[in-house]
C-alpha cells in the first residue's frame, strides 16, 4: 500500500495547472486534499503519472455568500464550511449535509473540488449540488465553463470534467432569505458508523405558498445507484399539496418504488430501498416541522 | 515495610514511553544495509499454480531478489500446530509458501526483496504468474459437499469432529418433557491489531547467527519451529519482543512470512524487513468466529437445563494453523457456559475452505457459543412462561457445586473444572448496576422512534494455561532489581503488573524494580508466552517464586560475609544484616541473580454477567447502546486500572463482532473487506456508554496470587447479551436474532418478518 512512482508538480497559477494537465492527457491528475486519490493511489487503483498539486492556486479557497447564492471555491474544505457561521442562513441544508462528512481529520483536509471530482455516490456535497441545481464552474486550456450539476455526473466515480480541466467553483443557487420562514427542508442520512459513507441518503426542500401548500419540492437521494439524482415523479406528488403525515407516507412510499438500489457488502437492496422511503420521510417530517 | 501494589491502580509505567513517543516497535528499526520484503499473494482462492516468473521483476532497479518455492531445495517447509497438534491435522498444515496449489485469496507466492516498499510493490507488478483456476470451497455448507476438495488426498475437506460429552443426552431427549432447536450462526472475525505485523531478521554469517526482531505471544516456541525449519540449533537463533500494539491472540503465532523474513535475510546475507500493510493484515492474519450450529436443548418444566445436543460446523479456511483448532474445541466444551448442564453431546466439525486459514481471536469458541446458549436461555424461557433472569439463576453452577467439571473433549480426551465462584452473585450485582427492576418497565416500549429492550448473559473466562512460565530476578549495580520473563508483552500492561508483584514480595518501592524484561529468548531459559489469560496468573506466579528464590540467594550470600545463619539474616531495600547488627550495603551483592517457576496443570475461571440497555430504530435496523454494565469477578484484581482497560476493551471488541465485524467472501473465494471501509471496527463514537464492577469474592485456589485470568470477559458474552436485547426490544414483532452480527438489513429482515406474518394472522 504505498504510491506508485509519479512526478509532482506544484503550479502557482489556474493557467499553468492547467497546462500541466493538458500536456499529459489524461495521465495527470489535480491534487487538492488527497483524501480520496491518496487512498486510490495507495491501492494502486490510480496510477497517474503526474500529480499537479492545487494548493498554491489563489483564489480557490473563499466562500462567497450574496444575493446571487453561495460559492464554494474548490479548495475550500469541510471544516471552512462548518465553522462559517454565514451559511447557517445563508444555505442551512448545505451546513446540515456537509455535518455528515467523513472525520475530523479528513473535513480538515477534504475540499469541495475534490469532492466533486471524485464523485462517490455516496458523497454528500454531490447530492447537494445535484438537488439545488448547481454549477460547477471549471476551467481548461480552451477556457473557462460552467457545467450543470444535473450534466456533471455521468456515474460512479465519472463526470463530465475534461483530463485538462479543474474545478474552480460550486455555484450554488440563492437560498431564499425573505421566505425563509416558507423554505422548508431536511437531510437525513444513514451510516452503520458516524463518518462512514452513506447507505442511503436524503436532502429535500420546498417552498410553501400563500395556502401552504408546497411548491418547488427538491428531493435528492444519494448511495442509491451510480450517482446522486433526484426524484422528479416523487417530486411531482408533492408539489400543490399540503405537507401532512398521509402525503408524507404516500411519498414514502413511492421513494421506495422509485428507486433502483444494489447488494453490496453494507446492505441489501430490498433494505436500502426501505431505508430510501423512510429516509425521505424523516427529512419532510423534520421539514414540516 | 509492608507494601499494598497489589489491588492498587498504579499508572502503567510502560506509559511514559509510549506517550513521549519513545515506544519502539519492529518497524522503528532500520539496521545498515537493510532490504525490505513485499509479498505477492495469491488472487485466486483456488487453483494449481502452473508458472510463477520473476524474470522481468528482476530487472527493476532497486529490486535485489526474488524468492519463490523454488529456492527452497527439499521444498518449503509445513508450519506445525502448536496447540492440539493432532496427527489427523498433518495433512492439512500450512507450507511456508504456496508450490503447488494455492488454497485461499492472500497465500503467499514470491518475496521480493527491495530496497524500498515502493520499489518492491512494483516489482508485485511485474511478477507473471499462471495458475488454473479450480471451483472455490467458499463456505462450510459448500465444504461439506466433498465435491471440490482442498486436499484431494484426503478425500473430504473434514479434517476433524471434536465431541463434547457428558452424561448420556439421547437417553434424557428420548423422554424430555420440553426441547427447543435452532439452528444460528456467527460472523468471520480477526483480531485486528493496530500494529500490523512485522518481521526483520538479521544474519551473522561469521558467528552463524540469526537474530528476528518482531517476535510477539509465543517467542519460544516459534524458536523451535523456525530452528527445525531453518536447520540451525535453537541457542543460535535470538527471537527479540520489540513493542507490541496488540496480541488478541492473532498476533505473534507462527505465521508463514516468520519463515520467509529469515529464511530470505539468510538467503541475501542482508538485514531483511517485513511489515505488513493493512490490506495484508486483513487477509493474512488468523481470522475467526465464523461457525454454525443446530442445536437441542432439552428442560424440566420448570426450566431446569437437563441435556444439549447438536452439531456445530466451523469454517476453517484453506490450512490448520498453529492455534487453529482451538475454536473448534471451545465452541463445543464451553457451550453450557457458566450453567449446570448434566448431559451434553456436541459433534464440532472443522471445515477447510478457500478463505484465509483461522486461529484464536480473544474469547476463541467462547464469543460464539454464548450467543448460542444465551439466545436459547431466551427462547427457552418465552415459551415456558419463566422469567429469563430467573431461568439463568435456577442453572447456574452454585458455589457448593464447584469445583464443577464440563464436558470432556475427545479425540483429545481434555477434561476441565471450573475453579471457584458464586456465579448468582454476579448475576444479582449486574442486575442491580443497572437498575433492573426500573429499567425493566422499559422492555418492548416504543418512545419516538424506537424501541428499547433489555438484554442478560452471564459467562466463565479460562485463563492460565500451563505447563510453565518462569522469571528471573537480578540485582543491579545501583540496588535496584531488573525482572525478566518468559511471558511476553502484547500491549497489556504486564510490566506495570510485574513489577507490582515484585515490589510487593520484596517488599520494595515500585521504583527499585528497574525494569521489567519479557519475551525476547535471551532473557530466561524457558517461556511459554502470553495467551489464554495466562500472563498475570502464571508470569505472576513465576515472579513470586522468583522473588523467593532471589531472597534466599541474598540470605545465603549474606549468611557467608556475615557468618551467621542464613536463616538469621535480614535484608532491607538498602543493606542486608545480621543478627548482631553488622550490615552490608545490598548493592555490593550486584550481579546477583535467581530464577523460579510456577507450574500448572489446571485452569483459573472468572466468571460474570453482562446486562444492557439498547434501544432499536425498527425501520433502519439501528441499535443504540443506553447503558451496558460488565460485572466480573476476578478472584483478586493486581492492577484494577488495567484490568478495566481490559474489561472495556474486550466488551468494545465483543460489540463491533457482535454488530459491525464481518469478513466476507463472494462465492469464488474472492474476499470483499479488504480494507478498514470495509470491515467496520468499532470508533470511539460507536459505544460510549459501557461500565464496569470488579469483583474480587472467590480467590483462585489453583495459584499462590489467588488471581484469576481477567481479558476476555467483556468479550464472551457481548454476542448473546445484545442480541437478547434486541429481542426483548422487538418482542411486539417476534423477531429471535439468530445469527451475528446484528447488521442493520438484517434486523430490517426481522422486523419485515415479523410484520408480514403478523399481517397473515
Amino acid at each position: 500500500m504505498k504510491l506508485p512512482q509519479f512526478e509532482y508538480a506544484c503550479p502557482t497559477t489556474l493557467h499553468d495547472a492547467v497546462a500541466l494537465l493538458a500536456a499529459r492527457a489524461g495521465d495527470a491528475k489535480a491534487l487538492a486534499g488527497g483524501q480520496s486519490l491518496m487512498p486510490m493511489m495507495a491501492f494502486r487503483i490510480a496510477q497517474p503519472a503526474l500529480l499537479v498539486d492545487l494548493r498554491k492556486l489563489p483564489g480557490l479557497r473563499e466562500i462567497k455568500v450574496s444575493g446571487d447564492g453561495v460559492r464554494l471555491g474548490a479548495m475550500v474544505r469541510w471544516r471552512d464550511i462548518e465553522d462559517d457561521a454565514r451559511l447557517a442562513s445563508a444555505h442551512p441544508l448545505l451546513k446540515a449535509a456537509i455535518a455528515h462528512v467523513a472525520h475530523y481529520q479528513i473535513r480538515n483536509r477534504g475540499t469541495v473540488g475534490g469532492s466533486l471530482a471524485h464523485a462517490d455516490p455516496a458523497a454528500e456535497l454531490p447530492g447537494i449540488a445535484l438537488t439545488c441545481e448547481a454549477e460547477i464552474a471549471v476551467m481548461g486550456k480552451g477556457g473557462a465553463r460552467t457545467i450543470k450539476a444535473t450534466d456533471f455526473f455521468l456515474g460512479a466515480l465519472t463526470t463530465a470534467l475534461e483530463a485538462d480541466e479543474i474545478i474552480t467553483e460550486l455555484r450554488l443557487p440563492p437560498w431564499p432569505q425573505e421566505r425563509a420562514k416558507s423554505r422548508r427542508w431536511g437531510f437525513q442520512e444513514f451510516a452503520r458508523r458516524r463518518g462512514d459513507f452513506a447507505m442511503a441518503g436524503v436532502a429535500a426542500f420546498y417552498d410553501l405558498d400563500n395556502s401552504n401548500k408546497a411548491m418547488n419540492t427538491h428531493i435528492g437521494v444519494i448511495g442509491i445507484g451510480d450517482r446522486p439524482h433526484r426524484l422528479p415523479a416523487v417530486e411531482a406528488m408533492l408539489n400543490g399539496r399540503a405537507i401532512d403525515d398521509a402525503s408524507i407516507e404516500r411519498v414514502a412510499a413511492a421513494t421506495s418504488a422509485a428507486v433502483e438500489p444494489q447488494d453490496d457488502i453494507h446492505a441489501s437492496a430490498a433494505y436500502r430501498r426501505a431505508l430510501v422511503g423512510t429516509l425521505v420521510e424523516r427529512a419532510l417530517t423534520s421539514a414540516a416541522a | 515495610m509492608k507494601n499494598t501494589f497489589i489491588g492498587s491502580p498504579v499508572e502503567r509505567r510502560e506509559d511514559l514511553r509510549f506517550l513521549r513517543g519513545r515506544g519502539q516497535y519492529v518497524d522503528d528499526l532500520a539496521p545498515e544495509g537493510l532490504l525490505y520484503a513485499v509479498i505477492l499473494r495469491s488472487s485466486v482462492a483456488h487453483g494449481r499454480i502452473v508458472s510463477v516468473d520473476t524474470k522481468a521483476a528482476l530487472k527493476i532497479p532497486g529490486v535485489h531478489a526474488v524468492i519463490t518455492a523454488n529456492d527452497m531445495p527439499g521444498g518449503p517447509p509445513i508450519i506445525p500446530m502448536r496447540l492440539q497438534p493432532l496427527p489427523e491435522f498433518k495433512p492439512f498444515e500450512q507450507p511456508v509458501i504456496a508450490s503447488t496449489k494455492v488454497r485461499y485469496v492472500g497465500e503467499p507466492l514470491a518475496v521480493v526483496l527491495a530496497k524500498s516498499v515502493a520499489i518492491g510493490e512494483d516489482a508485485l507488478e511485474a511478477i507473471e504468474v499462471e495458475i488454473e483456476s479450480l471451483p472455490a470451497v467458499a463456505d462450510w455448507h459448500v465444504a461439506a459437499k466433498n465435491k471440490n476438495i482442498l486436499f484431494e488426498s484426503q478425500g473430504t475437506n473434514r479434517s476433524l469432529v471434536f465431541e463434547a460429552r457428558k452424561g448420556d443426552a439421547d437417553v434424557i431427549f428420548a423422554s424430555a418433557p420440553y426441547v427447543r432447536r435452532e439452528k444460528m450462526r456467527t460472523g468471520r472475525h480477526y483480531g485486528l491489531t493496530l500494529e500490523p505485523r512485522g518481521v526483520m531478521a538479521e544474519w551473522d554469517a561469521a558467528r552463524g547467527r540469526l537474530t528476528v526482531s518482531g517476535a510477539a505471544k509465543v517467542p519460544f516456541f516459534n524458536r523451535r519451529i523456525l530452528a527445525k525449519q531453518i536447520n540451525l540449533p535453537e541457542d543460535s537463533i535470538d527471537m527479540v519482543e520489540n513493542d507490541v500494539g496488540g496480541g488478541y491472540g492473532a498476533r505473534g503465532e507462527f505465521y508463514p512470512e516468520d519463515f520467509l523474513i529469515p529464511f530470505a535475510a539468510r538467503h541475501v546475507n542482508r538485514p531483511v524487513k517485513w511489515i505488513e500493510d493493512r490490506r495484508e493484515n486483513l487477509m493474512a492474519m488468523n481470522h475467526a468466529r465464523e461457525t454454525e450450529a443446530e442445536l437441542e436443548v432439552a428442560c424440566a418444566s420448570d426450566g431446569t437445563l437437563l441435556a444439549i445436543r447438536g452439531e456445530i460446523h466451523t469454517d476453517m479456511g484453506a490450512y490448520m494453523r498453529t492455534n487453529g483448532a482451538v475454536g473448534a474445541r471451545n465452541v463445543a466444551q464451553f457451550l453450557s457456559g457458566p450453567y449446570r448442564v448434566p448431559h451434553i453431546k456436541i459433534d464440532s466439525s472443522l471445515w477447510m475452505t478457500n478463505k484465509t486459514p483461522v486461529g484464536t481471536y480473544r474469547g476463541p469458541g467462547r464469543f460464539e457459543s454464548s450467543f448460542y446458549i444465551e439466545r436459547m436461555l431466551d427462547m427457552i424461557a418465552g415459551d415456558l412462561g419463566i422469567d429469563r433472569v430467573e431461568l439463568r439463576r435456577r442453572n447456574l453452577v452454585t458455589a457448593a457445586e464447584q469445583p464443577y467439571s464440563i464436558a470432556t473433549i475427545q479425540p483429545t480426551n481434555a477434561t476441565d473444572q471450573y475453579d471457584s465462584g458464586d456465579y448468582r452473585a454476579t448475576l444479582d450485582r449486574v442486575l442491580k448496576e443497572i437498575n433492573w427492576p426500573e429499567v425493566s418497565k422499559l422492555q418492548g416500549k416504543l418512545i419516538g422512534e424506537k424501541y428499547h429492550g433489555l438484554g442478560v448473559a452471564c459467562f466463565v473466562e479460562g485463563g492460565a494455561a500451563g505447563p510453565k512460565e518462569t522469571a528471573r530476578l537480578e540485582l543491579n549495580d545501583d540496588g535496584t532489581v531488573s525482572v525478566f520473563l518468559g511471558t511476553s508483552s502484547v500491549g497489556q500492561g504486564v510490566e506495570t503488573v510485574f513489577a507490582q508483584i515484585a515490589a510487593d514480595a520484596l517488599e520494595w518501592p515500585m521504583e527499585r524494580i528497574r525494569h521489567v524484561h519479557h519475551g525476547s529468548t535471551s532473557y530466561v531459559s524457558d517461556g511459554y508466552g502470553a495467551y489464554h489469560s495466562r500472563s498475570t496468573v502464571m508470569g505472576g506466579s513465576a515472579v513470586l517464586e522468583a522473588t523467593n528464590h532471589f531472597q534466599a540467594a541474598i540470605r545465603e550470600a549474606g549468611a557467608k560475609r556475615l557468618k551467621c545463619e542464613a536463616a538469621a539474616v535480614k535484608i532491607d531495600p538498602d543493606n542486608v544484616s545480621g543478627p548482631d547488627g553488622q550490615s552490608f550495603p545490598l548493592k555490593e551483592l550486584a550481579g546477583l541473580t535467581a530464577e523460579g517457576a510456577f507450574l500448572n496443570k489446571k485452569h483459573t475461571y472468572s466468571y460474570g454477567a453482562h446486562a444492557v440497555h439498547v434501544t432499536v430504530d425498527p425501520k433502519i435496523g439501528r441499535i443504540e447502546i443506553i447503558d451496558y454494565v460488565l460485572v466480573q469477578d476476578v478472584g483478586r484484581a493486581v492492577n484494577p486500572l488495567t484490568l478495566r482497560g481490559q474489561m472495556i476493551g474486550s466488551l468494545v471488541q465483543g460489540l463491533g463482532g457482535a454488530v459491525l465485524e464481518h469478513l466476507q467472501y463472494d462465492e469464488d473465494g474472492q474476499f470483499l473487506t479488504a480494507s478498514l471501509a470495509d470491515y467496520l471496527l468499532p470508533t470511539a463514537s460507536d459505544f460510549p456508554n459501557l461500565r464496569c464492577v470488579i469483583l474480587e469474592d472467590y480467590p483462585s485456589p489453583i495459584n499462590p496470587l489467588s488471581v484469576k485470568g481477567a481479558g476476555e470477559g467483556g468479550i464472551v458474552a457481548a454476542g448473546g447479551a445484545i442480541a437478547n436485547a434486541v429481542a426483548n426490544a422487538l418482542q411486539s414483532f417476534g423477531v429471535e436474532p439468530r445469527q451475528l452480527p446484528l447488521t442493520p438489513t438484517y434486523i430490517w429482515e426481522l422486523v419485515q418478518a415479523g410484520r408480514q406474518k403478523q399481517a397473515a394472522e
